[in-house]
């Protein structure tokens, strides 16, 4: 019988790849992708909430359905953002991203 | 061990395979295409806890939308990087931020697993029969997000509209 533990267990192995996708790789494509696997963990513990708690309750998916939409948003946004970015600087690496240093 | 837990063990080393490969290829389409593996894995496992509803719409926008996108950029942008010679492969990880990030991110897995692994959660069997019962997944989400939730489903597609002119102001070279 799966319990509310391995649920946690999955969705915090799962966060914890996708935090180090975002701070070790140097591709800014990849950090965004790292970010999916960390918005996906979430939503897991959501769901595994909504489904072991003792009353019958669908918050925790209708808030999934929530983060999914704000996931794309934010995707559609950094991909612009990114783009806008290799315009100017020619690169998609994290550490030619310098420009409003002082 | 049930067949329940034998499917969901099977989907989450897939889950965790393929994520894990997806932050250490050095080719993005690679990535992109381990990426899929990973959220159909996560789908996959929505369908174990009861979420159909969500299983398909995770298939739908992540798999089918946010993947295109990434796809686009990738092929869109010259991944060999400009200015630097042509045989000289840029490292994917800094040897620093590469130890950096591997002790952290383990330190929070293995603190959170041994607190999980303490914590008493109610041992109830859940609740899934009690959600099937009542009218399907579908429809109990939908009478969820249309009668008490009306605002910030409203509110999301604002924030659609506003992502979506964003992006085309951000991405457009020239208004």
């Amino acid at each position: 019988m799966i319990t509310m533990t391995h649920c946690l267990a999955l969705s915090l192995v799962l966060f914890g790849i996708g935090a180090f996708g975002v701070l070790a790789r140097r591709n800014a494509i990849i950090v965004l992708m790292g970010i999916e696997l960390m918005l996906n963990a979430a939503n897991i513990n959501f769901v595994a909430f909504a489904r072991f708690m003792p009353q019958p309750s669908l918050i925790g998916q209708i808030f999934s359905v929530f983060v999914i939409t704000v996931a794309a948003g934010e995707v559609a946004i950094g991909l612009a953002i990114l783009i806008a970015i290799y315009r100017t600087r020619d690169s998609m690496n994290v550490d030619d991203f310098n420009i409003l240093r002082g | 061990m049930t067949a329940q837990l034998l499917v969901f063990y099977l989907l989450a080393g897939l889950t965790v395979g393929s994520a894990s490969l997806v932050v250490t290829r050095r080719n993005p389409v690679h990535s992109a295409l381990f990426l899929v593996l990973a959220f159909m894995g996560v789908a996959g496992v929505y369908v174990i806890l009861g979420a159909e509803f969500l299983a398909a719409v995770q298939v739908l926008v992540y798999a089918g939308g946010i993947m295109v996108l990434f796809l686009f950029v990738i092929m869109l942008v010259d991944l060999e990087e400009r200015g630097r010679p042509a045989g000289a492969k840029v490292p994917r990880f800094r040897a620093k931020a590469f130890g950096a990030s591997l002790l952290l991110c383990g330190l929070l897995v293995t603190l959170l697993l041994a607190a999980f692994l303490t914590t008493p959660y109610p041992a109830s069997s859940g609740n899934g029969e009690a959600l099937r019962s009542s009218g399907g997944n579908l429809e109990s989400i939908a009478i969820g997000m249309y009668q008490h939730y009306v605002l910030p489903f409203e509110l999301a597609s604002v924030l659609l509209l506003v992502a979506m002119i964003g992006a085309v102001v951000l991405a457009k070279s020239r208004l």
